[in-house]
């Protein structure tokens, strides 16, 4: 029993493993595949992106051997300490960080350069997870929600300041597991309420908007009115609250829309709902990422017979937009087959989290699906033009050591936490 | 747990979208997806040679030949030493200036044409030379070589493809070859042969990275195959020195094969003037020379009034009708009165006063009178005189009058036959045959085309029946099978009433007007022709010197040859255009001249004098402040 117990090899959940190897291995295929050119051939040609992405991945070996041998109950005590080394790092960025496309987001040593928050993931799921799993913790008291919120608050306002706002949207993901923990679903169905809101006052413009949710409104009430006998009991002041939230949310949002927000970010919603046609400058990504899934139809082109990948007609290809690589050469067969991949990974790690005993295993099980999950969204959604143009990379897919690295810490950390999950330590 | 149906709900749900996007994406829109027509793959051609053109002899009409271009990247050109290139060259500083100058507004990178169409010379003292000049380099081009100088309206000519036609035409690059005239326009497709396509696969930066896909849809040139035409060039080149100084067309068709023996407009030009870098100077002065119109094909193109030969059909009409025999016989006043007032008179030269004229006489001596009469009696043997007119309109239709004759050139007229409505509707049904009695004599509303008129000649000859009139005669020495140039087409006149005609027209060369055009050892058989014509300038109608005619073929048994000649204001038929068919008769039949006073006379005449008058007239009441 107690040889069992140490030897964690024989808990691991070895299908999260093997479904990792598999969007790793195929996620350097592609990278191989929108990085060779006729200079770099030879596969161990560490000058070459996926040459390095090798590197990263025989790196992540030790990596994950390190992260399987600490004990469970590392993680939980240091929680905390490793949350807050990872804000020093991103504020530390202020100081020392290397610009990189625009965002100081990295560190630089020598040849390689290291992005903390791809690691401020996992140690603030790390964290949340810690909070929430507090016996005594309930989030329906405001001042716990106010706890929550400011331990995802301040890594994502760190990054939001770099800036990189893309990085700082997985945040939000969160949300899932406070609703997982207790929280009103109120709250997330007025953020999706708000979010509907938003892109149609985008698309039909504030004026409609208001009259088609006044009408609405006005609808609802007097249907209510009809219903209700007791009139004067009636809640009026709820109900002109809800007309003037819904007035000022609209309103506001086409405020922000026209005055905050700059050309360029109003340009990719304009792409996005179709109201202006742009494959040259800001929508060249978009649309070349589009030509390229198109063109790889039912079965693919074929590994390194991708026209548009081979041609480099994707800018970025190898990092956020590798799915497209993916549409080219393995047609719709080859990118729903990953997509199948993403969900079997996400299924299995909610599947365990609910079998933990453990609080704090399952919390921040849920945490990583929702992050992943949120990426997904996120990466997929743009790469075949369903989201506005939002930079962040595809889990185990895109080039890049730290992001890797990153996904690689958040997957193994739930590993080595689901391992013991029948003990209780 | 019940709490986490939400996640597992969105997770599904988005994958399910995600999915369905990419089906939308991959499946529904890659389906209509085109491997060879996208940004990646560059299209690059080899092209073939053209065909060569032939006459019926085999006499070359048209070949190949090496052109080189002077090309430029100009970002790779460095300091040079202008003023020997530009010697070399043959051009001015200034014009160097503008023409690196235009092709660096082009592109910087990307080569564009310096200069085109260097000259042979030229082309070998550059070549020592160039490697000095970095960024220029040569390019050669195959050009069309006209060796026989003649014939440039039947060959026509190959010009580059411009934006419009590329757009409009698929096969096509801005750029390419393609003919845009006669011969090469008609037969552009088998002279052209089928380029070569090699795909390249490019990147984003436009740059080159290697074959697409090894070669797999590549192809490789088809060469244009040669055409063997049926123009006999000597005959072609006679007719247009014959013609020098005059304007007018020659048609000459070989009445039992329809082939189109010689096909002469004047005045013409020589096909080498559109190639080369004189090109787009000639072009233009070609184009541009409203008054002598040299790219109009006046066998094909242009619109006379018939004149005499028309009664020939007339008479074929009346006998055909039965409204005439060849018994039948006028007498003759000097003209024809066909009403009672004074201008209802037309005139005749025929001379023979106060005996009775039959057919034969009729014709030789062109009487105006008979056909009057036979043309009133046509009108007036149907129903009313439009239906008179109608019938008489389907016959000169059946010889292929009034509509394009279906021959295998690009240019064309269609000629005008009218009809009963076109009187009607033009009087509000109040005219009788005696309203349009210039018909009688080819005059009047008639118009026809030499070739028309050459085809009618060919009817004659083979006794009611043609050929329709063609220009091709072999593909790639494969004699060309195609029905609608090898099948008879009937007339609507029986044979048996060609023979008194035929009779007739012999007799115009024996004893009628022309009988000073005989040539010894050849029976001709023909009918001269006087057209007057008109010219409206600002509103006002003026007469202008007559146009000269003749339709003819020889000889009288088995006819080798059938002609209709026209010359723009030469006077009477027996002037101009009878001598001239009688030299072109003589030359085709007997290969020489005999009467080589006659012929050093009609080369030397010109009406030249005539045409600057008509311009003088022109420009003196279109600009009378001058």
């Amino acid at each position: 029993m107690r040889a069992q117990r140490n030897n964690i090899f024989l808990n691991i959940d070895w299908l999260l493993v093997v479904l990792y190897f598999l969007l790793v291995g195929f996620g350097l295929v592609n990278i191989y595949a929108t990085s060779t050119t006729v200079e770099h051939t030879y596969i161990f040609d560490f000058s070459a992106k996926y040459g390095k992405q090798i590197i990263w991945i025989a790196l992540s070996f030790p990596l994950i051997i390190g992260i399987l041998l600490f004990n469970s109950e590392f993680y939980e005590r240091f929680s905390s300490i490793l949350y807050l080394l990872s804000l020093v790092a991103l504020a530390g960025l202020f100081l020392f960080g290397k610009k990189i496309n625009g965002a100081a987001s990295w560190y630089s040593f020598g040849a390689t350069s290291i992005q903390p928050s791809e690691f401020a993931k996992a140690f603030t799921c790390l964290a949340v997870a810690k909070l929430l799993s507090d016996r005594k913790y309930n989030l329906n008291i405001l001042k716990n929600q106010i706890k929550a919120g400011i331990i995802i608050f301040l890594p994502a306002l760190l990054i939001t300041l770099q800036p990189d706002p893309g990085s700082a949207i997985i945040y939000l993901s969160f949300f899932f597991v406070f609703y997982r923990e207790g929280l009103n679903l109120n709250y997330l169905l007025l953020g999706a309420f708000a979010i509907v809101l938003f892109i149609a006052t985008l698309y039909f413009g504030a004026q409609g908007v208001v009259l088609v949710c006044f009408s609405i409104l006005t609808a609802l009430t007097l249907y209510i009115l009809y219903n209700n006998t007791h009139f004067l009991r009636f809640n009026w002041l709820k109900v002109v609250g809800i007309y003037a939230a819904v007035g000022l949310f609209i309103l506001g949002t086409s405020f922000v829309y026209n005055t905050v927000f700059e050309q360029h970010h109003r340009d990719r919603f304009d792409i996005l709902l179709g109201k202006k046609i742009d494959t040259k400058n800001i929508g060249y990504n978009s649309y070349q990422s589009e030509l390229a899934i198109s063109s790889g139809g039912f079965w693919g082109t074929g590994f390194l017979e991708g026209d548009r990948t081979q041609g480099k007609f994707v800018p970025e290809q190898y990092t956020d937009y590798i799915f497209s690589a993916v549409g080219e050469e393995w047609g719709f067969v080859g990118s729903t087959l990953v997509i199948l991949l993403f969900m079997a990974l996400l299924y299995r790690i909610i599947y365990l989290s609910e079998t933990h005993t453990n609080k704090f295993g399952r919390i921040y099980g849920y945490g990583i699906a929702s992050i992943l999950f949120f990426h997904l969204i996120v990466n997929i959604g743009m790469v075949i033009g369903l989201l506005p143009t939002v930079g962040i990379p595809l889990p185990f897919f895109s080039y890049g050591g730290s992001s890797l690295w990153g996904f690689t810490v958040l997957l193994f950390i739930f590993i080595r936490l689901d391992a013991h999950k029948s003990y209780d330590w | 747990m019940k709490r986490s149906f939400l996640l597992l709900f969105l997770i599904t749900l988005v994958g399910g979208l995600f999915i369905g996007r990419l089906f939308q994406l991959q499946v529904v829109r890659g389906a209509n997806y085109n491997p060879v027509q996208n940004a990646a793959v560059k299209a690059t051609y080899s092209y073939p040679d053209r065909g060569y053109i032939y006459d019926r002899n085999g006499v070359l009409l048209v070949a190949n030949q090496l052109s080189y271009d002077v090309m430029v990247i100009p970002k790779d050109v460095q300091s040079l030493d202008t003023l020997e290139f530009c010697t070399l060259l043959r051009i001015d500083k200034a014009s160097f200036k503008k023409r690196l100058l235009k092709a660096q507004k082009y592109a910087r990178w990307l080569p564009s044409v310096f200069l085109k169409q260097l000259a042979k010379e030229d082309y070998a003292y550059l070549q020592e030379k160039l490697h000095k000049y970095k960024g220029f380099y040569i390019q050669k081009r195959s050009i069309r070589n006209y060796p026989n100088k003649s014939a440039a309206n039947i060959v026509g000519y190959i010009s580059e493809v411009n934006e419009y036609l590329a757009k409009k035409n698929s096969g096509y690059q801005q750029g390419e070859l393609i003919g845009a005239l006669g011969v090469e326009k008609q037969y552009e497709t088998i002279l052209r042969g089928v380029k070569g396509k090699k795909y390249l696969q490019r990147n984003n930066l436009n740059k080159v990275i290697g074959t697409y896909k090894n070669g797999k849809y590549d192809t490789l040139p088809v060469n244009g195959k040669d055409l063997t035409l049926t123009i006999d060039s000597e005959l072609q080149a006679y007719g247009e020195l014959l013609m020098t100084g005059k304007r007018g067309g020659i048609v000459a068709i070989e009445p039992a094969s329809g082939e189109i023996l010689a096909l002469i407009t004047a005045p013409s030009y020589d096909p080498n003037a559109m190639v080369g870098r004189k090109r787009s100077a000639n072009s233009v002065r070609l184009f541009g020379d409203n008054d002598n119109k040299p790219m109009l094909d006046r066998g094909l193109q242009a619109e006379y009034a018939p004149g005499s030969p028309f009664k020939i059909l007339n008479a074929l009409i009346g006998l055909q009708e039965g409204v005439i025999d060849t018994n039948f016989s006028v007498f003759c006043h000097h003209g024809y009165r066909y009403g009672s007032r004074k201008n209802e008179f037309m005139g005749c030269h025929c001379e023979i006063v106060g005996k009775p004229i039959a057919l034969k006489t009729a014709i030789s001596k062109s009487c105006n009178s008979y056909f009057a009469t036979t043309y009133r009696r046509i009108i007036d043997h149907g129903e009313n005189a439009s239906k008179g007119m109608d019938s008489w309109r389907a016959h000169a239709n059946s010889f292929g009058f009034g509509n394009y004759l279906g021959y295998d050139l690009p240019a064309g007229k269609k000629g005008l036959i009218p009809g009963g409505k076109y009187y009607d509707s033009r009087y509000r049904y109040r005219w009788g045959p005696t309203t349009n009695i210039s018909n009688a004599i080819g005059q009047g509303e008639v118009l026809t085309t030499p070739i028309q008129l050459a085809n009618f000649t060919a009817a004659i000859a083979n006794r009611g029946k043609f050929i329709t009139p063609h220009i091709l005669k072999k593909i790639n020495q494969q004699v060309v099978t195609d029905s609608s140039y090898t099948a008879y087409k009937k007339t609507s006149i029986d044979s048996v009433h060609f023979t008194p005609i035929i009779a007739a027209m012999h007799e115009v060369f024996k004893t009628g007007t022309g009988r000073w055009s005989q040539v010894p050892g050849i029976e001709i058989c023909g009918k001269t022709g006087t057209a007057e014509n008109f010219t409206r300038i600002g509103g006002v109608k003026i007469q202008l010197p007559d146009h000269s005619i003749l339709i003819a073929f020889a000889p009288k048994e088995n006819p080798q040859i059938a002609l209709a000649v026209f010359v723009e204001n030469g006077g009477y038929g027996s002037m101009i255009a009878a001598p001239i068919t009688s030299l072109l008769i003589e030359k085709y039949l007997q290969k020489t001249i005999q009467r080589k006073p006659l012929e050093a006379r009609m080369i030397s005449l010109s009406l030249q004098k005539e045409y600057n008058k008509l311009i003088q007239k022109k420009d003196s009441i279109e600009s009378p402040t001058k």
